[in-house]
């Protein structure tokens, strides 16, 4: 177990490092970009929702928040796995002389998984204080929010990490962020409930691991989370992490190690 | 008892070889690449033989493309060959990569730095991957920035540093796990030429305390400086081996002697030049568009002759030969790319 983890626990330690300079601009993605829409939407329009219709059972802002969470997990996810995994492959990027430590392209890529995991958790916890604050954390389960979020994000910086490795030009990731992640986080669920869509919609909206972390934050923060219904998005979201990995693993070493 | 011919120029035949202390030892190490989308695979190293042993400064010199790098490569457990024996410290790299790696320094082609650390972060980041602890890794980072002459910008961020500075703490951070084998991808590719002579002022003193160096140039100048031997690589191929200064006594003559003709006595004297009676059986000419180049031991002695045919250059010089001379001899002088 410890040996196992002592080599990505070295890459986490880097990039943590460079984080602890480089924070601020992951707060306005992470934090402050999540808290505005919170705010400006949860706030403003939920006063809207809430006067003319009751069918949420919640506040609006109860319902938003975990979707926020689960979203914002997301997209820091995708940043951190398929932007951040580029760059540190180009030739001046960080991957030149890690390759050259003792660590292995698989410790490298379960090091920048484990690193991706602690920034959307501190973002997601720092999110979460301020949910409670505002008085739209509903059940004690809501606790279990933050950890959902981690795993949320994984299901995205796995496979993310995995495909970035490989990708010769940073237009495709651009590319993929504009036209399949911006729209995920519009429309899984975030914003409205799914059941008031269009059958397709929510047909598209069930494949999306990112649907599957909202209702999990979302069950966890009213407290209506079921045993079954937990474990299946858990384990959707899981398939994507372990996917990621396993095809990660490979295409890092082919990568790192040509 | 296994036989201990000497050969020609003493070196005893590697029938003994487990006895030496070989630090990198190659037998037909071959390189493909394989083709990305569509274009066919690539044999970037053809069959090459080395044999490096500790202490010494080992040159791979060659055109761009010779597989120069991927040699290197092969030998930092960065790139599984694609057959052929390889063994580094006695370890074989497809099963002992890592704890290889943990006893190499590497010298990438690119200063990959972190921008948003400082100098001494980036030395001790780096010691961190090979399991320092702080405090050790600190204090090596401290000693080895000495070393590197970057003392005074210890605590400035890197973004902040000159390109030779950049490369002297690239070779800083590679010293940090106290490596026994230093591999340098073209250390002096693209600095100034004070930058390069304090280059290789360090590397020199890195080389008399102890530490086995190998590099990749294509700077004849800096193989001359460095290297204690030396092969030449062409087409994935080793076409030469030895010594600075046995590659130059073997391929080439001990002088040249370059002539440059006014525009319309060029072709007088070039034909002149060329029925010049040759002097030693490495006696050569070379006819460029803009100087001819004889290859000759005594370079005053053909230029005498020159002139007492009545052959008038503009300029003419006598020099040494140079292991420049010898490349282009071997390697030929149409541009790679």
């Amino acid at each position: 177990m410890t040996a196992a983890f002592a080599y990505p626990l070295r890459e986490l330690g880097h990039q943590w490092l460079v984080y602890r300079r480089s924070w601020r601009g992951s707060i306005v993605i992470g934090l402050v970009n999540p808290l505005l829409f919170l705010t400006g939407i949860g706030i403003g329009i939920g006063r809207l929702v809430d006067a003319n219709h009751a069918t949420l059972g919640v506040s609006y802002l109860s319902f938003l928040a975990p979707g926020m969470i689960a979203a914002s997990a997301m997209q820091m996810a995708f940043t951190g796995g398929a932007f951040q995994v580029f760059f540190q492959a180009q030739a001046a990027g960080s991957y030149t002389y890690t390759v050259a430590t003792p660590l292995s392209p698989r410790d490298i890529m379960i090091g920048q998984q484990l690193f991706s995991s602690v920034r959307v958790g501190l973002l997601s916890a720092g999110f979460f204080v301020i949910q409670v604050a505002l008085g739209a954390a509903e059940s004690w389960m809501s606790l279990l929010t933050v950890p959902a979020a981690v795993l949320t994000g994984l299901a995205f910086s796995a496979p993310a990490a995995a495909w970035a490795i490989g990708v010769r030009d940073f237009r495709h990731i651009r590319t993929f962020f504009r036209f399949v992640i911006q729209p995920l986080y519009l429309l899984s669920g975030t914003f409205f409930p799914l059941s008031t869509q269009a059958h397709w919609v929510q047909t598209l909206a069930y494949a999306s691991p990112l649907w599957h972390g909202v209702e999990l934050c979302r069950t966890l923060n009213l407290g209506t989370a079921t045993l079954t219904g937990s474990l299946v998005h858990l384990g959707y979201l899981l398939l994507f992490v372990v996917a990621g990995l396993v095809v990660g693993s490979w295409r890092f070493r082919r990568r790192l190690h040509a | 008892m296994p036989s201990l011919r000497a050969h020609h120029d003493g070196a005893l035949v590697s029938s003994i070889a487990p006895a030496k202390t070989a630090l990198v030892r190659a037998r037909d190490l071959t390189k493909i690449h394989p083709g990305r989308s569509g274009s066919p695979p690539f044999l970037a190293v053809d069959a090459i033989e080395v044999e490096i042993e500790q202490g010494e400064a080992f040159g791979f010199l060659g055109p761009n493309g010779a597989g120069k790098s991927s040699t290197m490569r092969m030998i930092g457990c960065v790139s599984p060959r694609s057959s052929g024996s390889l063994e580094i410290f006695g370890l074989d790299p497809d099963r002992d990569g890592s704890r290889i790696r943990a006893r190499l320094g590497v010298v990438p082609q690119e200063d990959a730095l972190d921008s948003e650390l400082t100098v001494t972060e980036n030395c001790v980041v780096y010691g961190r991957y090979f399991g320092l602890s702080k405090s050790l890794a600190r204090e090596r980072s401290q000693r080895l920035l000495a070393f590197a002459q970057l003392e005074e910008k210890a605590d400035q961020r890197v973004d902040q540093l000159s390109g030779g500075m950049r490369r002297r703490l690239t070779i800083a951070r590679a010293l940090v796990n106290e490596p026994e084998l230093l591999l340098l991808d073209e250390p002096t590719t693209g600095l100034d030429p004070q930058a390069r002579h304090v280059l290789w002022e360090r590397l020199f003193t890195l080389k008399a305390g102890g530490v086995t160096l190998v590099l990749t140039t294509h700077y004849m100048d800096e193989a001359e400086q460095l290297c204690d031997r030396l092969v030449v690589m062409d087409h994935g191929k080793i076409v030469a081996e030895g010594s600075p200064r046995a590659l130059i006594e073997r391929y080439v003559t001990r002088e040249v002697l370059e002539l440059r003709f006014a525009d319309d006595d060029r072709e007088r004297g070039y034909a002149e030049v060329r029925s010049l009676p040759a002097r030693g059986d490495r006696h050569r000419v070379e006819e460029l568009p803009d100087r001819v180049l004889i290859y000759a031991d005594d370079g005053d002695a053909v230029l005498e002759q020159a002139h007492s045919r009545g052959l008038e250059p503009l300029t003419a010089l006598v020099r040494r030969s140079t292991l420049e001379d010898v490349f282009l001899t071997l390697t030929g002088r149409s541009l790679i790319d």
